[in-house]
């Protein structure tokens, strides 16, 4: 799912259509404060749990989940829609007769979960016909009656409407009066509330958050028929509202003088500098095409971490369980059994699904294994990749390494990417220093278009602004760039990366897999890193 | 409770409307049954069956607007989320721009539900995953496929008297074939309203072709070539670029059907003289719901008219501000063709390059749609009429305006996407790859 669809919501009736929508039945604002009482969620689970085992299923697992969401979504001097939406309702999921079955139900009844046990377990033995090969689930230890919650400082769901409405106008008035044309911003926050019960003894309450400020800003010459645009630079957080509280600490100039965020987000300051920078995008240079070294900020890098790391090792994308849809990988079992120099020694990438103020941090994931931290590629080799329980067996692992997710209660869990980052350089390094020995290079800061093949070798991106470096100093804006990779080659051109004090997150809330499509959301940290020799290719066209 | 008849749901938004005290109340009651099956490695994967209902209702004071929804449906529900909708309502600042919902409107009903589709069963799913993978295991390759099927009502009611009901079924089937060592892959799509339409056991033998006649790609240079993209390899840039005919982003200047000075381009040449879309929701082969996201009446209306632009989509806000009459929002494309099938425009070919599929096609400049996607599951060079050999995968970095002006052909449009569109084959010039990819 990209942001069209997302903006597709401000259109109330827009999305009710064949499929139920992930984004809910809209409610009350009361309603966004209060949660499920947990002895409810118990019964229900323990109806679908005791019906599915009674129906001759070997291994069944539960999800109650109550997501809620709120949109305020503006532009110019208007406040378009303001939505809150509920989606509540069970997910069963069992194996019987060696299969998977999966049904799903917005009843809220012991008999209505009971009774999607009973289907999930029906549409298991109609599939276990041409099944050859059972599903086997690693064990994980059941752990009783847990909870966990996002480590929020300010529910977002509690501030009032009216602050959020004027933020957001505020943000808009700045943009207008640094000269942007149009402007649209928005706030999207996030709170799954997911109760997981399985067979193996396990009842798990959890309390998920996240918050999203996208804006983008327009700036058009009309005499000239031409129009560019520069989104904003917040990062999506697995944060409360304190996100939109900027602290000075958090914000970070470059060099070359664009500023870019940490922790914290100065929206307002940040739409000014957009809608400034829109219009010098409008009187940039065109890029001339041709081998640069690039320098990428964590704004940007994120993104092709995420495109050319993170989704090809997956596994199941190795094993060929998205052949039809996402695709396959390169990065083939024989290639981790060589371990496979998947980049220079100056890369190491971790998959962490426990790191703080992330997209990706749950307690447990979606089929109740513990999460976890690993080393998906150290210094440049491939040495792992991203696994869930009826996958584990496969890399001769005895467990999960905690990947599963699932995007609704009506959606069944499968493989999701884990938050996937690059390690800052271990040697003092900032960006002002890397830029020093640059001789003929581009500086990419924000993320832009990005195209990446079924097996995740070739990819394009583009950004939102472009620094063109001459002998060690940024020079001029320039435009129409984008860069193509091959990833290997590519991360194996990496030659630097600044230390931890330059370490940023960016993220996806929108990354889409599976059939029937799912979205997660998933952040990737970074420091600036250097990639020397890449080719770069003018975009520009004319339509005559 | 799932599938409700008319009569049903048009008793449950009465008393929603007669509940609510607001200026104006809007109410659309919609749910359905989603069955699925999906297979990998040649065996089934993950399988299910999802039921949803949702009663979600908006209501105004003047320009204050709020939505509530709600899914149960005893009187003390009804009236309760007419409430809470009422609340936000109050709460909400004021929208210029909002629109007080369509008087009663007349609708003719479309073709959109299929008896066979709404029946079909766990069992039924599990039949068509096994006609996919039993020639594949036969013959040593690999099946990977997926079959989503819908069956839906939706209803929708207003406080000035509008009322709509109409039910539809949908089921779309995909494969990927490889071979087992990887270096093959073919695929093939079929979305139909009707079931009895899918035959997954015919369209796997295409999917299974494709794979095995892709071994040992060649590598052309990258370059302008003559290519020839099947519907479904057309139907991702088509797609993709009749997302930005909207009228008030041209009027603004930010589309690339704005006008240099000002205003849109309505009126003027932008394609090949030759290329005609229109929209028609009563098209039997792919049928759309008969009103809008408004409500308002869908139309049979022309897009592009032999090359020109015939008319953009204007927000009801939008066409009052212009002055102009409020006309629905498209809910299918419908792009003529010729009467030539695939073959026969590879058999006319003397050098070109044949596309399966396009695949993570993203917009790289809105100025241009100039987008970029690549070639998969079966690219081949083209000779004198014939296949030649398989090629490795491309990259494209092309605007599909700029294809639409470099036309040489078009072959016989065939339903594609979602089922909400139909695309020809197409022979373009001078179609801009710009790298190669070793993916397969």
């Amino acid at each position: 799912m990209d942001r069209r669809d997302f903006l597709a919501l401000s259109t109330f009736f827009t999305g009710v259509a064949l499929t139920p929508s992930i984004f809910g039945k809209a409610i009350a604002a009361e309603q966004l404060q209060d949660a499920i009482d947990i002895a409810v969620k118990k019964r229900l689970a323990d109806a679908a749990l005791g019906a599915a085992t009674a129906a001759g299923a070997s291994y069944c697992d539960v999800r109650v989940g109550r997501y809620l969401r709120q949109f305020v979504i503006t532009r110019e001097r208007n406040v378009e829609n303001i939505v809150n939406t509920e989606s509540t309702g069970t997910g069963v999921r069992v194996i019987a007769d060696g299969s998977w079955g999966f049904a799903a139900t917005n009843e809220m009844t012991e008999d209505a979960v009971a009774n999607a046990a009973r289907q999930a377990t029906a549409i298991a033995k109609a599939n276990a016909r041409i099944q050859t090969a059972p599903v086997q689930l690693a064990p994980t230890p059941g752990v009783g009656e847990v909870s966990w919650r996002t480590p929020i400082k300010k529910n977002a769901m509690d501030v009032p409407i009216a602050d959020k409405v004027n933020l957001l106008l505020s943000v808009n008035d700045a943009a207008l009066g640094a000269g942007a044309s149009f402007v649209n911003s928005l706030l999207f926050l996030v709170n799954e509330q997911k109760y997981f019960a399985s067979t193996d003894g396990s009842y798990i309450d959890q309390d998920v958050h996240r918050i999203w400020a996208p804006m983008t800003v327009t700036a058009v010459d009309k005499a000239s028929g031409k129009f560019r645009v520069r989104q904003g630079l917040s990062d999506p957080r697995g944060m409360g509202y304190e996100y939109m509280t900027p602290k000075p600490a958090d914000k970070v100039t470059l060099p070359g003088g664009a500023v870019v965020y940490g922790n914290s987000y100065d929206m307002v300051e940040d739409a000014v500098a957009a809608a400034k920078q829109a219009q010098a995008k409008l009187k940039a240079r065109s890029v001339k095409p041709g081998k640069y070294d690039l320098m990428l900020d964590p704004s940007h890098l994120w993104l092709t971490i995420h495109e050319s790391v993170g989704h090809p090792l997956e596994l199941d994308r190795v094993l060929g369980y998205e052949a039809n849809y996402a695709g396959t990988s390169f990065a083939t079992l024989d290639k981790w059994k060589e371990k496979f120099q998947y980049g220079s020694d100056k890369v190491t990438i971790v998959a962490d699904k426990t790191q703080p103020t992330s997209l990706g941090a749950v307690g447990y994931d979606d089929e109740g294994v513990k999460t976890q931290r690993w080393d998906l590629i150290s210094k440049g080799k491939l040495v792992n990749y991203q696994v869930i329980r009826d996958q584990a067996h496969i890399l001769g692992l005895t467990e999960s390494q905690g990947c599963c997710y699932a995007d609704s209660w009506s959606s069944v869990q499968f493989q999701r990417m884990a938050n996937v980052s690059l390690e800052p350089g271990e040697a003092k390094l900032s960006p002002a220093e890397m830029i020093k020995d640059i001789e003929n290079g581009i500086y990419i800061i924000g993320d832009g278009s990005f195209s990446i093949d079924q097996q995740r070798y070739n990819a394009q991106f583009g950004g939102q602004l472009f620094y063109e470096i001459k002998n060690g100093k940024v020079t001029d804006m320039i435009e129409d760039v984008a860069y193509q990779i091959r990833t290997p080659e590519f991360w194996n051109a990496c030659v630097a990366v600044c230390d931890k004090s330059d370490y940023r997150m960016g993220g996806s809330f929108f990354d889409g897999k599976g059939q029937p499509g799912q979205v997660s959301a998933v952040s990737h940290g970074s420091s600036t890193a250097r990639f020397n020799g890449i080719n770069v290719i003018n975009t520009a066209r004319s339509l005559g | 409770m799932s599938i409700l008849s008319e009569a049903q749901a048009k008793a449950i938004l009465d008393k929603v409307i007669a509940f609510s005290t607001a200026d104006n109340a809007s109410a659309v009651l919609s749910g359905g049954i989603g069955g699925n099956v999906r297979f990998a490695r040649n065996d089934i994967s993950t399988s299910g069956i999802v039921d949803d209902v949702q009663l979600a209702v908006e209501v105004a004071f003047g320009k204050r607007v709020g939505t509530a929804s709600i899914n149960q449906f005893d009187d003390a529900s009804l009236e309760r989320v007419v409430r809470r909708a009422e609340d936000l309502a109050k709460l909400a600042p004021e929208n210029p721009e909002y629109m007080p919902p369509v008087g009663k409107q007349t609708y003719t009903a479309t073709e959109t539900f299929s008896e066979a589709t709404a029946a079909l069963t766990a069992e039924a799913r599990a039949k068509i995953a096994e006609a996919s993978i039993l020639p594949c295991r036969e013959r040593g390759l690999i099946a990977a496929g997926f079959l989503e099927d819908g069956h839906t009502f939706f209803a929708h009611a207003n406080s000035n008297g509008n009322f709509g009901y109409q039910r539809s079924t949908i089921a779309d089937y995909t494969c990927t074939v490889r071979t087992e060592d990887g270096r093959g892959s073919g695929w093939v799509a079929s979305n139909v309203k009707d079931v009895a339409e899918l035959d997954a056991g015919t369209d796997i033998q295409i999917a299974m072709r494709k794979a095995a006649a892709s071994v040992d790609a060649k590598a052309l240079e990258p370059g302008k070539y003559t290519v020839i993209l099947e519907p479904a390899a057309a139907s991702g840039l088509i797609s993709f670029m009749m997302n930005f005919f909207d009228a008030r982003s041209a009027d603004e200047g930010r589309s690339f059907l704005s006008k240099q000075g000002g205003g849109n381009k309505i009126g003027e040449q932008i394609m090949d003289p030759r290329v005609n879309i229109y929209t028609d929701p009563a098209n039997p082969t792919v049928p759309a719901m008969p009103w809008d996201g408004d409500g308002l009446p869908r139309e049979r209306t022309k897009i592009i008219d032999a090359g020109k632009v015939a008319n953009l989509q204007y927000s009801r806000y939008w066409a009052s501000k212009q002055g102009k009459p409020e006309t629905a929002g498209w809910g299918n494309t419908i792009m003529e063709g010729g009467t030539k099938s695939t073959a026969e425009l590879i058999a006319s070919t003397e050098r070109g390059i044949l596309v399966t599929r396009t695949w993570y096609i993203r917009m790289v400049d809105p100025q241009t749609v100039l987008l970029t996607g690549l070639t998969r599951d079966g690219t081949f060079y083209i000779e004198n009429g014939q296949l030649m050999y398989p090629i490795k995968n491309f990259r494209f970095n092309e605007s599909p305006v700029i294809m639409l002006n470099n036309i040489d052909e078009l072959g016989r449009s065939v339903r594609v996407e979602d089922g909400s569109m139909m695309v020809p084959p197409m022979k373009l010039r001078d179609f801009t790859f710009t790298s190669l990819s070793d993916a397969v």
